[in-house]
């Protein structure tokens, strides 16, 4: 008898669920049916993004956030993202070990992912993930991304708030007023605030979150003006301001009307990195498939052909190319 | 279908605090190419048993050096069967007395590894047995 894993995550099985992320992150077959039974069920949760450098925090906070989520009632997912080895594909995964006594109540899931060579600070397949927990019935959704540097901002395309946990001793004052990271938090967490270092650094994210208010550029919305909380995440101080703050940010989304508006980004966004991925995964798989990776690439590396070239010639075969030497142009099926 | 990779949960039960082994192991786990979940010391045999459902792990890996392993391996199983996660593998080392062996296997313990055993004997048989 086949088992109907759709129909199980919906129950809240939390075994059909391990399941049906283990066939999104292999990018299994059995994926795509189930997915497409899902969505409808998806769009209740809300999704929380914890990111940082490493050692900040996060995976206490997120221990520590949780607990408070789930004395409101609300249930939670999470997904905890540590890195792969660019060498042998291996992975540590050791978020679990902050996390093991909330792991134990079964309104909590966790699930920890190696990010298996994606960037951004996520794995591909984190949004979907997102959605079997959403579908499963989680009410929060809390992602805990890889310890990041200055770059890794893919995290706020999916989270509906993001925090950005610092601690002090990282660097002074031009580092809170670089891009990048420091742009995307709707909230600051201090953590380690009992640390020396922790009121400098206080004093510097303020002054950032001041300059943005004053600068107000188009570069995002500039209505909500991010909190900055301080937390000694491990001995649970602090850690009930970071979730009123992102009550207040999600309050402040829903009362602004610029909810929807994130989620329609968010959805496009998707759905393009979806396409992308999937026309991307094709023509990989037929290039190496056939041989003819080899072959472009040897003639690549002889200089007998260029590799500019050769990508309007690979496209051709599928694509129109119009008259003349022109760029290659989409052709619809009649 | 991208590769797919080993997932193993490498798991301290009980009162035992020595999780050097552990952590070397998991290390050469990952070098394997296998993605480690580690947990830390101190398990209950529900909180390995619920870490593996959650995680979807293939493999569980149970150190004990403190003499517990009587207790809290056939626990696991036990769990296991419960949560009809039959397929998962699971092995064992640490400090098992020989005499102790036939018994953990009956009740499922697929293979023990004791001190000195080489490593690549460990990641071969992992590799070997693992459900496909």
């Amino acid at each position: 008898m086949t088992i109907d894993y759709a129909g199980e995550v919906l129950q809240g099985s939390s075994k059909a669920v391990a399941r049906v992320i283990s066939w999104l992150e292999n990018e299994n077959e059995l994926a795509r049916s189930c997915m497409e039974s899902l969505y409808p069920h998806t769009g209740r949760a809300y999704i929380v993004g914890i990111t940082g450098s490493p050692g900040t925090g996060k995976s206490t906070l997120t221990d520590k956030l949780t607990r408070h989520i789930r004395e409101k009632g609300l249930t939670v997912g999470i997904i905890a993202v540590d890195p792969s080895s660019p060498f042998t594909g291996g992975a540590i995964l050791g978020d679990r070990i902050r996390m093991s006594e909330i792991a134990q109540d079964p309104g909590v899931f966790i699930r920890s992912m190696a990010t298996r060579g994606f960037l951004g600070g996520l794995t591909q397949s984190t949004g979907k993930v997102v959605n079997v927990l959403d579908a499963a019935g989680k009410d929060v959704i809390i992602i805990e991304t890889v310890g990041v540097g200055q770059d890794e901002v893919e995290i706020m395309r999916i989270a509906d708030t993001t925090c950005l946990v610092l601690a002090p001793g990282l660097g002074d004052a031009i580092q809170s007023m670089k891009a990048g990271l420091m742009e995307i938090a709707d909230v600051y967490v201090i953590n380690k605030s009992d640390r020396q270092g922790a009121d400098q650094l206080f004093v510097e994210v303020s002054h950032r979150v001041n300059q943005d208010d004053q600068i107000k550029g188009k570069s995002r919305d500039r209505s909500w003006t991010p909190w900055i909380v301080q937390t000694t995440a491990v001995d649970d101080v602090g850690v009930t301001d970071v979730l009123d703050a992102v009550l207040s940010h999600q309050n402040h989304l829903k009362q602004g009307g610029t909810f929807m508006e994130k989620r329609r980004e968010r959805t496009q966004q998707q759905t393009l990195q979806m396409i992308h991925y999937e026309i991307f995964s094709l023509l990989r798989k037929y290039l190496s498939e056939s041989g003819k990776m080899e072959q472009l690439v040897d003639a690549i590396m002889k200089h007998e052909q260029d590799p500019y070239s050769v990508v309007q010639q690979v496209l051709s075969e599928w694509i129109r190319v119009p008259e003349g030497k022109g760029r290659v142009v989409l052709q619809t099926k009649k | 279908m991208a590769d797919k990779k080993i997932k193993i949960i490498v798991a301290k039960p009980g009162l035992d605090g020595h999780d050097r082994g552990a952590k070397l192991l998991s290390r050469i786990f990952a070098e394997a190419g296998m993605e480690v979940v580690y947990t830390g010391l101190r398990q209950t045999p529900e909180m390995i048993v619920e870490a593996a459902l959650q995680e979807d792990a293939d493999v569980i890996g149970l150190s004990s050096l403190s003499g517990v392993h009587n207790h809290f391996f056939p626990k696991v199983m036990e769990l296991l069967k419960e949560k009809k996660l039959d397929d998962v593998l699971v092995v064992g080392g640490g400090i098992i007395p020989l005499e102790d062996i036939p018994g953990l296997k009956e009740v499922g313990i697929s293979e023990i590894f004791g001190p000195g055993t080489p490593t690549p004997t460990i990641v071969d048989y992992i590799t070997n047995n693992v459900r496909s």
